[in-house]
């Protein structure tokens, strides 16, 4: 089987809109959540979000493209651009032939949906422009990026909830091993904050007042947060031949379904997945020296996942470091396996593991070995990154320090 | 029955929730009889925020875990409502 490797990363998110920014904030362990500006919160229950800033869309699109994009697809054909341009692939007819684009998306052009739909309700128009399907349509990023950059090769998206990035990159990988694709452009995006949303939210009653703690004793909740990030992955050795930089080799993927509950997770499922990710990867669980954990920091997650982790890994759990880097970018849901595999790979490529911010107190019930506020340094050879959707559907990648 | 105090209303949430007579719900049932999970409680408290006309927060969810407790609750955001 050929082995794939991440040549280029893309990331807009709350912790900057390129991923320098964003590995400068993320190792720093400083936390993009705060203050929602994009709707009106005096009718909301919680009031902060991990919102993008300072991201002008007009300055990447022009006007026509503005008229045609929801946000989310602006954070992930942004960030798609940018891990196409610091990858340094070129694409030739025959390579656009064989490169496809996955992206995963919870919700799609939801921002676009509830600004047409409150005109129809609200304003009582009678009509909603012609753009709004294409506008909104979960996979408008997938079909954006491989227009833009006539990539025809096997290209979809995935929308599993807070897995959907995860499974997108984890087809991407597979559909490469295989040598169905030579290239995959894969990541997922999102952008939650919209007044429909917020309150479909408010109702679940899992998002914190104040801040994201995950695993620590006083957490209060997830905070949700927008953003996307997008990778080239390659065949290793068409990506050793043009000379690329390598970030690191994703080496396995593992999912699963826990047949249980839309809403309570199951350790089953979840170690299951876990399993299955080391399995794909041939790796074993004394490799693993990183977990970026999905680490919602609601109270159902949180112990869950701690649980689910040393069913795998048993007492070693207690040398594993494990950090949930929502505590800084917030549950960007559809987006969080790929701003997370970033935190991941990038982690891994500096020898620096993220933090865990926020934390004050380790909750007695999710015993695990928590990078806590500030990031370690740490040369590591392998990593797995968690996501434990919504609906009982799980996705874990496992990836290497890359050595040929 | 067709009554219009708080616990009459509030049993009938329950009965109508539950698609079950309201002699079958007495105050000291509680969600785990009547077999709720996490979220039927949530869809619960949302029906009874409608009946009531009120917000119900979050810190007062987690203390309704019976039908008496829920009317306790209950006759307490009322009250706060209509003093404020």
């Amino acid at each position: 089987m050929k082995r794939v490797v991440i040549t280029g990363v893309g990331v807009v998110s709350s912790l900057g809109n390129n991923k320098s920014d964003f590995w400068d904030s993320i190792s720093s362990g400083r936390s993009g959540i705060g203050p929602i500006t994009k709707v009106d919160t005096s009718d909301l229950r919680f009031k902060n979000a991990a919102e993008v800033r300072g991201f002008q869309a007009s300055e990447h699109f022009d006007d026509r493209m503005m008229l045609m994009l929801d946000p989310f697809a602006h954070f992930g054909v942004v960030a798609a651009r940018e891990a196409i341009a610091d990858s340094g692939i070129e694409f030739d007819d025959a390579l656009r032939d064989r490169t496809g684009v996955i992206t995963g998306s919870c919700l799609g052009g939801k921002e676009t949906e509830d600004a047409f739909f409150f005109d129809l309700y609200a304003n009582k128009k009678s009509r909603v422009p012609p753009i709004a399907i294409p506008r909104s349509m979960s996979n408008a990023v997938a079909s954006h990026v491989s227009i833009e950059y006539g990539l025809t090769g096997a290209t979809f998206t995935t929308s599993t909830a807070c897995s959907s990035a995860n499974h997108a990159i984890g087809q991407a990988f597979w559909l490469i091993r295989q040598g169905t694709l030579d290239a995959a452009i894969a990541g997922g995006s999102e952008a939650p904050i919209c007044n429909g949303n917020l309150k479909a939210w408010e109702a679940m009653r899992v998002v914190a007042p104040d801040t994201c703690r995950p695993f620590s004793k006083d957490r209060s909740g997830m905070i949700l947060g927008e953003g996307g990030a997008m990778f080239v992955l390659e065949e290793m050795e068409a990506a050793m031949k043009r000379g690329a930089k390598i970030y690191g080799e994703v080496a396995g993927f593992g999912m699963s379904a826990d047949a249980h509950h839309l809403t309570m997770p199951l350790v089953q499922g979840a170690a299951k997945a876990v399993k299955a990710a080391l399995d794909d990867a041939s790796l074993v669980p004394e490799d693993i020296r990183y977990i970026n954990a999905h680490g919602t920091a609601t109270q159902a997650n949180d112990p869950m996942e701690a649980n689910a982790i040393r069913s795998v890994f048993g007492d070693r759990a207690d040398d594993i470091p494990v950090s949930s880097t929502k505590s800084m970018h917030g549950h960007t849901l559809g987006a969080a396996g790929a701003i997370e595999a970033a935190a991941t790979v990038l982690g891994m490529y500096y020898s620096v593991l993220p933090p865990n911010a926020n934390f004050t107190e380790i909750d007695p019930e999710c015993r695990v070995n928590v990078i806590a506020n500030e990031a370690r340094e740490g040369s590591i050879n392998a990593a797995i990154s968690n996501s434990f959707a919504f609906g009982g559907l799980n996705a874990v990648l496992a990836f290497k320090r890359f050595a040929d | 029955m067709e009554g219009n105090s708080i616990s009459e209303k509030v049993i009938r949430v329950f009965a109508e929730f539950k698609k079950v007579p309201v002699e079958d719900i007495k105050p000291n049932t509680t969600f785990e009889e009547l077999g709720f999970d996490s979220l039927d409680g949530l869809n619960l408290i949302f029906e009874l925020e409608e009946e009531f006309d009120l917000v119900i927060p979050d810190d007062k969810v987690q203390s309704m875990r019976s039908v008496s407790q829920v009317i306790e609750g209950i006759e307490s955001l009322l009250a706060a409502k209509n003093e404020a």
